[in-house]
């Protein structure tokens, strides 16, 4: 890797100033930064690392019955600690990377890396989470923007999400065989207003909610809601380990054992 | 009663102590005082012509001690291929020249262009982004069929064509074939890939140069499988130097499955900087480069035809092959495809008339070489897939089918030039449906069927040439090397035993095995004996660790030198008891005099060999054998396996719920050792079946270039799985009656896999003929929806 500086902030506050600096970038977990820089593909001046940041740590249940996680929380954290309140993201974090990857990586910066194949991202939105960040609270349906793209400014920092908790959840994950990232990962949560249907692992866009599910179950909670649908291929990754037909097919499949899951 | 000593037990891994625990010494652990860091600046496009390397910024860069080019090594010669294969009408080979750093043109992503040693490995990569590339790219070459066209863009400028060699083997007379076919009740054909694979071992290479100006003395570390192999080919063939000036030294290893045999650039590099630079110098992969500079395995493109008669004999088999080289000729690459893949084309099976034609061709890829099985997976698995093909088609059960077709008498002449020694293939089978309770597969079946999958069960037969080689034979195949082993038994005088070996163990446990044998001889415990392995200062010429042939060569070796020490120790002996030789027994660490209660210890006598004052005159003192081994013959392990899988209908995802492997390995020193590698080869197996796929694009970029597209086995992709040694026909040629196990599980274990799979389809109303590996979900339901 190219030399860089490096920071450990133990304020949010500390932590945004120092990545005022031309080229300063935030450094969750490193799951994919590190591996990054080592193949020097980025070239911070600073690296600014938010795991000293006490105020972004942990797990705790809000008086309106939300959960909320501190930006810099450990997939292992959050799959140990939610459990018992909110079991399918807790699941969700379980079955990310292997027990390595859980204990370094961290909630904000996959959330925030946004990568079109990684796990938060469909827990994020199909929770109808809220990014909360330095400066503001941005709703799941406006944070992601595509592959590798969200809502967040230059310098601003995931602090914590909130999770409104649903009645139900499930998350299907297909894996990738190589990397055992989601090759197609449905997250499908029933709120009492309604169900939310998100797909990761299968589009050119990264994350997005199927709404044609969605409504579909809105109307009939079973999974015989979902026989006649089938979502667009054109969209879908195609790539060594799967075409654009098999994904599509994947979401449907996925989305069906959801379903199941959670009747 | 199991023994737990000597031949036949089961003792625990003593090597496995410092690797568990963080005390071995790999290569990447040996740092020499003063030594500077190579970094290889590497070719990103797959062909091009090189117009001009400019290094002057990168030399002033901080730390730069010198760069290297292509130009600096004009005079020095090239990396060697070790067996010249003479095509079908009696020409040798095309043999392109393979530089240490690229002359002239780049030929596949990776291609080593320029060596930066510095100070520190940051600098050197600081250096090689100054250095100034001027490529003009050119088309790549990466399909073998469009490469063997007329107008095909050349790999290699100076060759007529890309074809490396047009083989044959069997049958020459090609009207004779087409007669059989023609004749034939039943053809089944078959056309299938065996996909590209890169052998990952979990350490990646590492080379380090040492040069000693006061004694002209030159060290090479290296992760090698055969050390004394490198240093001849690295002396003789490119640096030029004297082998006794020079030391190639490969300590614990991580690993090789073959990719650790060949002689690679960056160890003759290493040790000619050293004294270009005077400075020791140090590489080591990182695991990208290791994806694009490690000789990958395996991808064959066939054609197999099977010729049956009204009665289901097989009367005839043709094979057309297209076999990948890459884009140089590693140190044994032309030897995979032909000599280790055409004459396996028999199989178990006594097909009377079989021709195998093999086109090897230059791409733009990585150079390709022998890699766990090597040749032998390949024929393997066209065959066992072209016979269940058949058997499917024919609606004839699998076992009975291969059962009828097998050789059952022994010595067997193949019509593809081996001679079989011994073998039981129906007692195999028969250990193989015991162990494998194939009785109660309906059962299992009905069971995932209620829970909505389909289940399948795929049986195979494999049989394999190990213990490699004779050297006459292998000379008159066009080996550039002898094949033979050797061991040097040092008797300590207090009575422990140094045994210094040609073999080197990376991962096969030789350290453990290879003492229980001399324990065995001799009557003491194992304890006492040491392997020495991986050191050219330290042990006798011997050719290495691959083809399964440690034990049957190189533990041959050692056999008889022990015979020679213990014929000598009886000689002293016989002295020291005041009897005649003849008399002498040997028996638990006691030599005594047949008839008496006169007997001496193996320590008194050990000791009197190196203070021999009371001792017969015409006996040298000391005690220490040297043995050379060179085989009669190639062994030949066989064996059937089973496999049962789970297939979802939903989403083509495969599991492999049950495997069973029944070897036979002859006689078995170590039975846990055998169990790991044959758990070892079939975890390789069923990740070339079910997950591994080495893929380039067209333009020759490497689609699978790390971890996060090219799938290794995880524990959980595989069962535990079921093994049984028990059918043993000891081989007739060798002191230990030993065969050779550790490629076994690699070449037995993908055909059954995809069999399995393909019998879940077909048996759930899926008509699929083939689908080819990695046999993958996207492609399983791509077939069940075709």
């Amino acid at each position: 890797m190219y030399s860089f500086d490096f920071e450990k902030p133990s304020t949010v506050a500390d932590a945004v100033a120092a990545l005022g600096a031309e080229d300063a970038q935030a450094l969750g977990g490193g799951q994919t930064l590190i591996p990054t820089l080592k193949q020097r593909l980025a070239a911070p001046s600073k690296l600014v690392s938010l795991s000293g940041i006490a105020e972004m740590q942990g797990v705790c249940v809000e008086d309106d019955g939300s959960l909320s996680i501190g930006g810099a929380t450990t997939h292992a954290t959050v799959a140990r600690e939610a459990a018992a309140t909110y079991p399918a993201l807790a699941a969700l974090a379980g079955q990310i990377g292997d027990p390595a990857v859980r204990n370094r990586g961290t909630i904000g910066g996959s959330v925030a890396n946004n990568d079109p194949a990684a796990c938060y991202p469909a827990g994020v939105l199909g929770s109808a989470a809220t990014i909360v960040t330095n400066t503001r609270q941005i709703a799941a349906d406006a944070f992601f923007e595509g592959m590798f793209t969200t809502a967040l400014e230059e310098g601003e920092i995931i602090t914590s999400i909130r999770f409104p908790v649903p009645q139900v959840a499930s998350y299907q994950k297909f894996l990738q065989p190589a990397s055992r990232f989601a090759l197609v990962g449905v997250y499908l949560a029933r709120f009492a207003d309604g169900v939310r249907v998100t797909v990761t692992g299968a589009s050119e866009d990264g994350v997005f909610r199927w709404s044609e599910a969605e409504e579909a179950l809105n109307k009939e909670f079973r999974p015989d809601a979902l026989m006649d649908l089938r979502i667009n291929p054109a969209n879908m990754i195609a790539d060594l380990h799967g075409s654009k037909a098999y994904r599509a097919h994947l979401v449907s499949v996925m989305t069906k054992r959801a379903v199941e899951a959670c009747m | 009663m199991p023994k737990d000593s000597g031949i036949g037990a089961s003792s625990k891994r003593r090597e496995d102590v410092r690797f568990l625990t963080g005390a071995g010494n790999y290569t990447d652990d040996i740092n020499v005082h003063g030594q500077a860091y190579v970094h290889f600046l590497r070719s990103d496009i797959a062909h091009g012509r090189i117009k001009s390397v400019d290094t002057s910024a990168a030399e002033a860069m901080p730390g730069v001690v010198r760069v290297f080019t292509g130009k600096d090594f004009e005079g020095v010669g090239g990396m060697p291929c070790g067996w010249e294969v003479t095509d079908k009408h009696g020409a040798p080979m095309q043999e392109p020249p393979h530089p240490i750093l690229a002359q002239g043109k780049v030929r596949h992503v990776g291609d080593p262009i320029a060596a930066i040693v510095a100070d520190s490995l940051e600098q050197a990569r600081d250096a090689a982004e100054a250095i100034d590339l001027d490529i003009e790219e050119l088309p790549a070459v990466i399909d073998m069929k469009a490469a063997a066209q007329d107008d095909a863009t050349l790999v290699h400028d100076d060759l007529k064509n890309n074809i490396c060699y047009d083989w044959q083997l069997g049958e020459t007379d090609d009207a004779k074939v087409d007669e059989v076919f023609a004749n034939a009740a039943h053809v089944t054909t078959l056309d299938l890939v065996n996909n590209r694979l890169v052998a990952n071992p979990m350490e990646p290479r590492v080379a380090v140069g040492e040069y000693k100006r006061g004694t002209d003395e030159y060290t090479l570390f290296t992760t090698s499988q055969n050390p004394h192999v490198i240093r001849l080919l690295m002396c003789a063939f490119v640096l030029g130097l004297p082998e006794h000036k020079v030391r190639v030294v490969a300590p614990d290893v991580g690993g090789g499955f073959g990719t650790k045999i060949f002689h690679y650039a960056e160890e003759a590099f290493c040790t000619f900087a050293a004294k270009a630079c005077g400075r020791p110098v140090k590489w080591t992969s990182s695991r990208s480069e290791a994806f694009m500079s490690d000789a990958h395995g395996r991808d064959h493109v066939s054609k197999i035809e099977l010729a049956l008669d009204a009665d289901n004999n097989f009367i005839g088999l043709r094979t057309n092959t297209y076999a990948n080289l890459g884009a140089y000729l590693s140190t044994f690459s032309s030897s995979v495809p032909t000599w280790l893949h055409g004459t396996l084309m028999a199989g178990n099976y006594k097909t009377p008339v079989i021709q195998v034609n093999v086109k090897a061709m230059f791409t733009n890829t990585v150079p390709v070489d022998a890699y766990r099985g090597a040749g032998r997976p390949e024929a393997t698995f066209q065959l066992e897939r072209v016979v269940d093909k058949a058997a499917r088609e024919l609606g004839l059960d699998p076992i009975a089918l291969r059962r009828q077709n097998f050789v059952t008498q022994f010595p067997y002449d193949t019509p593809v030039a081996l001679t079989y020694d011994t073998g039981d293939y129906n007692g195999t089978m028969d250990k193989l449906e015991a162990a494998a309770d194939l009785a109660g597969f309906a059962a299992r079946k009905a069971e995932s069927e209620a829970n909505g999958k389909l289940r399948g069960l795929g049986i195979n037969c494999y049989i394999e040439a190990c213990g490699i080689a004779p050297s006459n034979i292998v000379g008159m195949l066009g080996a550039r090397a002898g094949l033979y082993d050797a061991a040097t038994v040092r008797v300590n005088a207090t009575g422990s035993i140094s045994v210094m070996v040609g073999a080197h163990s990376h991962g096969q446990g030789h350290e453990t095995a290879f003492p229980q044998v001399v324990a065995d001889m001799i009557g003491i415990d194992e304890s006492m004996i040491e392997i020495v392995h991986g050191d050219t200062s330290k042990i006798p010429f011997g050719m290495g660790t691959y083809g399964s042939r440690s034990l049957a060569v190189c533990g041959s070796a050692m056999v008889k030198a022990t015979e020679k020490v213990i014929e000598k120790a009886k000689k002293i002996a016989a002295h020291l008891l005041e009897a005649s030789e003849a008399d002498i027994e040997l028996k638990d660490g006691q030599f005594s005099v047949a008839g008496t209660d006169k007997s001496v210890a193996w320590g008194d006598v050990t000791l009197t060999a190196y203070v021999p004052h009371n001792y017969p005159l015409e006996v040298e003192p000391g005690l220490e054998e040297t043995a050379f081994y060179d085989p009669a013959n190639f062994t030949f392990p066989a064996g059937a396996y089973a496999c049962e899988v789970e297939v979802d209908p939903d989403t083509g995802q495969v599991s492999i719920e049950k495997f069973t492997a029944a070897d036979d390995f002859g006689n078995i020193i170590n039975p846990m050792i055998v169990d790991g590698q044959v758990h070892g080869g079939i975890g390789q197996g069923i990740g070339q079946a079910l997950l591994e796929n080495c893929a380039y694009d067209e333009n020759g970029q490497l689609l699978s270039a790390s971890y996060m597209d090219y799938a290794m086995p995880r524990a959980d992709d595989v069962p535990f799985y079921g093994v049984d040694h028990s059918s043993q026909t000891p081989c007739t040629h060798n002191p230990l009656g030993v065969k050779g196990c550790g490629e076994a599980g690699a070449i037995g274990s993908p055909p059954a896999v995809v069999n399995a799979v393909l019998d879940a389809l077909n048996s759930g109303g899926k008509a699929v003929d083939h689908i080819d590996m990695p046999v993958s979900p996207s492609r399983v339901w791509a077939a069940m929806n075709s």
